[in-house]
């Protein structure tokens, strides 16, 4: 660790997120440092990084409750109208014998926002303690639920798509049901999440 | 950084500005997230309804968690489960209800499962041979507020709540109504039996029957009730005597109302009591009386005459024969037959008040009535077993003044009364059966015949449509909708361009993000932008 080369911090530099010039700020305290080329604010790291990505993360984690209580889809065929929650649809799926498609929705739905929640919360704890530990892998960790994103999105794509390519009138229809607004919502939350938490303070010593 | 080691030489100098501890508005966000989450919570308590357990007979066609419960059309509650009574002789449905539906708990209310129905008065429920069988309610107005019910295992013919009136009837047999059999006013259907059972005491039913609005107010304190069971084909001393109601009530029976021409009524009241009599002829009759009992022995053997066959006065219908039953006389060593008949004196009608002790006939006072009956037996009235249908060999009993009768001794005080008969004769054999076959003759059996075949060819027809031509085209349909699901799943199968351009789809929105990114950073780090825009 003693061999590391020295941060931009360390040596009194800053980067202008905007137009990426690297200057030394001059120390102006109570006012927000701002780019000598851009005039842009100016931050040493995202500030209040941890308190925002706390803040998104509790909101996620609170919504994705009715998010899986509550129905995703209504699907009638000829009469027989039944509710489903992502559980059921995963069950039903594995009951009937496709497993692929179970294990989609079940990666998708279920096993990848329960992983974001608990890497952020990894992620957090460690950041606010300036851990030394893992921390490469936790920057790649941070880089692949960044990554991931949007792809749990899938579901709510699905069911739009389903949505609109099934109406037999009173043969066969399916709706959307609360539950799916409260997954996306869950989803978008999470990428909030990962956004506000600044990777650099993965790399920051306690000093 | 020169200042570095002058702060750290002087810490007491160092000027710390509190940080602020007005905690950040991020915290909105959580917040309303729990708010929202509360709401849908409350939302749900607050909408949960009353749980109620209905036992029925069978579950055949009951799903848990799909077969709806609906009043009035609208789906009030679902089956959330299905058992087993404990002693395995019904089964329990559960259903759990809408909030809404707590008016519907009080005891009384009604339910039964709607499946599609094919009876004698029609096909109902076709709506559920696609949608599945459903549970329908009919809901008592008060009465105590429960949660378990027992479920009706036929569909009730009277809803809580339907215009019309019900009236009672009275009568000795059911025949072949049953609950749901029409009830016609000049044969137009106008309402149903809604319900029957036997009579206290068991020596008759009554029948409920409920007649619908605007025809309620047909049945008046002076409407008669006669069971309009298909065809009358009588058999009686007058011949042969076919009568018809619709087609319906030829296969199910029916009831029939009319009132008196010259005596119309007033409508009559709910839960009016009336006498459902046998046909329209007994129905108007003028009211029997009391009947008085009479026997008769006969020293001849009796075929053809049953218990039930008319007892004639001067041509008249005067009452019937109650019991036959045989004799032994020790002195003449032989078997008479003892032939007892009941006779309604108030048949008479009009002939009743101009007859001395007229007033105590009516009274039933047995002296006076015995003597007078002692007078007409020495005027010569007799009893006799007449033919009355050659064709079957029915017989009836005619009291008759035979002018040249033999002299008997007449018994005022016996109890039953006895009257002296006379042997049968066979005259006018030929004249009857001139005018029977003259009836008959007249009876339009070839038409009838022709008529039924038309209808049956009809039926036939329209089967053989349905057949050809309906089940057919559902077949096709279903093979359409197959087809759409088919192609649906090619949509949604991994290697469809539908797939592919999801993928770039989302490369797109990953791009798009990898903005809003960069935008609300930017907005992080200077939100007076979004006000005042870029410096
Ligand atoms: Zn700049």
């Amino acid at each position: 660790m003693k061999s590391l080369p020295p941060r931009a911090d360390q040596l009194g530099m800053i980067r202008c997120h905007i137009c990426d010039l690297v200057f030394q700020p001059a120390e102006e305290p109570g006012k927000a440092v701002r780019c000598p080329r851009c005039a842009a604010a100016v931050h040493r790291r995202l500030p209040n990084s941890i308190v925002r990505t706390w803040a998104f993360l509790i909101a996620g984690v609170i919504l994705y409750i009715p998010a899986n209580i509550l129905p995703v889809m209504y699907t009638s065929f000829f009469g027989n109208g039944i509710e489903s929650t992502i559980t059921d649809g995963v069950v039903s799926f594995w009951n009937s014998g496709s497993y692929g498609i179970a294990l989609v929705i079940f990666i998708a739905s279920i096993a990848v926002p329960c992983a974001k929640f608990l890497i952020l919360a990894t992620l957090l704890i460690t950041a606010r303690k300036r851990s030394r530990w893992a921390r490469l892998e936790r920057a790649r960790l941070y880089r692949m639920i960044e990554h991931i994103g949007y792809w749990s999105m899938l579901d709510v794509l699905v069911v739009a798509v389903v949505v609109a390519l099934v109406k037999f009138r009173e043969l066969a229809t399916i709706e959307p049901r609360v539950g799916i607004l409260f997954f996306g919502a869950v989803v978008i939350l999470t990428m909030l999440s990962a956004m506000s938490f600044d990777p650099r303070l993965i790399w920051d010593d306690e000093e | 950084m020169n200042d570095g080691p002058n702060l750290a030489s002087e810490p007491h100098e160092l000027r710390i500005t509190p940080r602020r501890s007005r905690p950040s508005l991020i915290w909105l966000v959580p917040a309303t997230a729990v708010l929202i989450g509360l709401a849908m919570l409350m939302h749900t308590w607050l909408s949960e309804g009353p749980r109620i357990a209905i036992t029925f007979q069978t579950a055949e066609g009951l799903t848990a968690g799909k077969t709806a419960v609906k009043y009035k059309d609208v789906t009030i509650g679902t089956v959330s489960s299905i058992d087993l009574s404990s002693d395995g002789t019904h089964v329990v449905v559960h259903v759990s209800l809408v909030k809404s539906a707590y008016s519907l708990t009080h005891e009384g209310t009604r339910f039964w499962v709607v499946r599609p129905r094919i009876g004698m008065h029609g096909v109902s429920g076709i709506d559920t041979l696609l949608s599945g069988a459903y549970i329908a309610v009919d809901s008592a107005k008060s009465g105590k507020m429960t949660t378990s019910f027992v479920g009706l295992e036929d569909p009730p013919a009277v809803i809580t709540g339907m215009p019309g009136r019900s009236f009672l009837l009275h009568t000795k047999d059911l025949g072949s109504l049953d609950i749901g059999s029409p009830v016609y006013y000049r044969r137009i259907q106008v309402g149903r039996i809604s319900a029957y059972k036997l009579s206290d005491g068991g020596d008759g039913i009554d029948i409920r029957v409920f007649v619908d609005s605007p025809y309620e107010n047909l049945v008046t304190t002076s409407s008669r009730f006669w069971q309009a069971s298909g065809v009358d084909l009588s058999v009686n001393a007058e011949g042969f005597r076919l009568k018809t109601q619709s087609l319906d009530t030829i296969l199910a029976g029916g009831i029939t109302f009319d009132s008196p021409k010259h005596d119309r009524g007033t409508p009559a009241p709910e839960q009016a009591e009336f006498v459902l009599a046998k046909d329209q002829e007994t129905a108007f009759a003028p009211p029997e009386g009391p009947p008085s009992y009479i026997q008769l022995k006969f020293d001849q053997s009796l075929p053809g005459l049953s218990v039930g066959a008319p007892v004639q006065f001067s041509g008249m219908d005067f009452g019937r024969v109650v019991s036959l039953d045989l004799d032994y006389d020790p002195d003449s060593e032989r078997f008479p037959t003892i032939v007892n008949i009941a006779v309604y004196p108030q048949r008479l009608g009009r002939v009743l008040r101009k007859l001395p002790d007229a007033g105590d006939i009516q009274g039933q006072s047995a002296a006076p009535h015995s003597q007078f009956l002692g007078s007409l037996v020495e005027r010569g009235l007799r009893a006799q077993v007449r033919p009355g249908n050659l064709l079957t060999g029915q017989r009836y009993i005619a009291l008759d003044f035979i002018p040249d009768a033999p002299k008997v001794a007449f018994d005022a005080e016996a109890m039953p009364l006895t009257l002296p008969t006379i042997p049968s004769s066979y005259d006018q054999i030929g004249d009857r059966v001139a005018s029977i076959l003259d009836k008959i003759d007249k009876m339009p059996l070839e038409s009838m015949g022709k008529r039924l075949d038309a209808s049956l060819l009809n039926l036939e027809t329209t089967l053989r449509q349905i057949n050809g031509q309906v089940l057919p085209e559902a077949s096709k349909t279903l093979k359409q909708t197959r087809d759409t699901l088919r192609g649906m799943e090619y949509w949604l199968s991994e290697d469809s361009p539908t797939q592919q351009s999801l993928g770039e789809t989302l490369l797109e929105v990953q791009r798009t993000s990898r903005s809003l990114r960069t935008l609300t950073d930017m907005l992080g780090r200077n939100p007076e932008a979004l006000l005042r825009g870029l410096p």
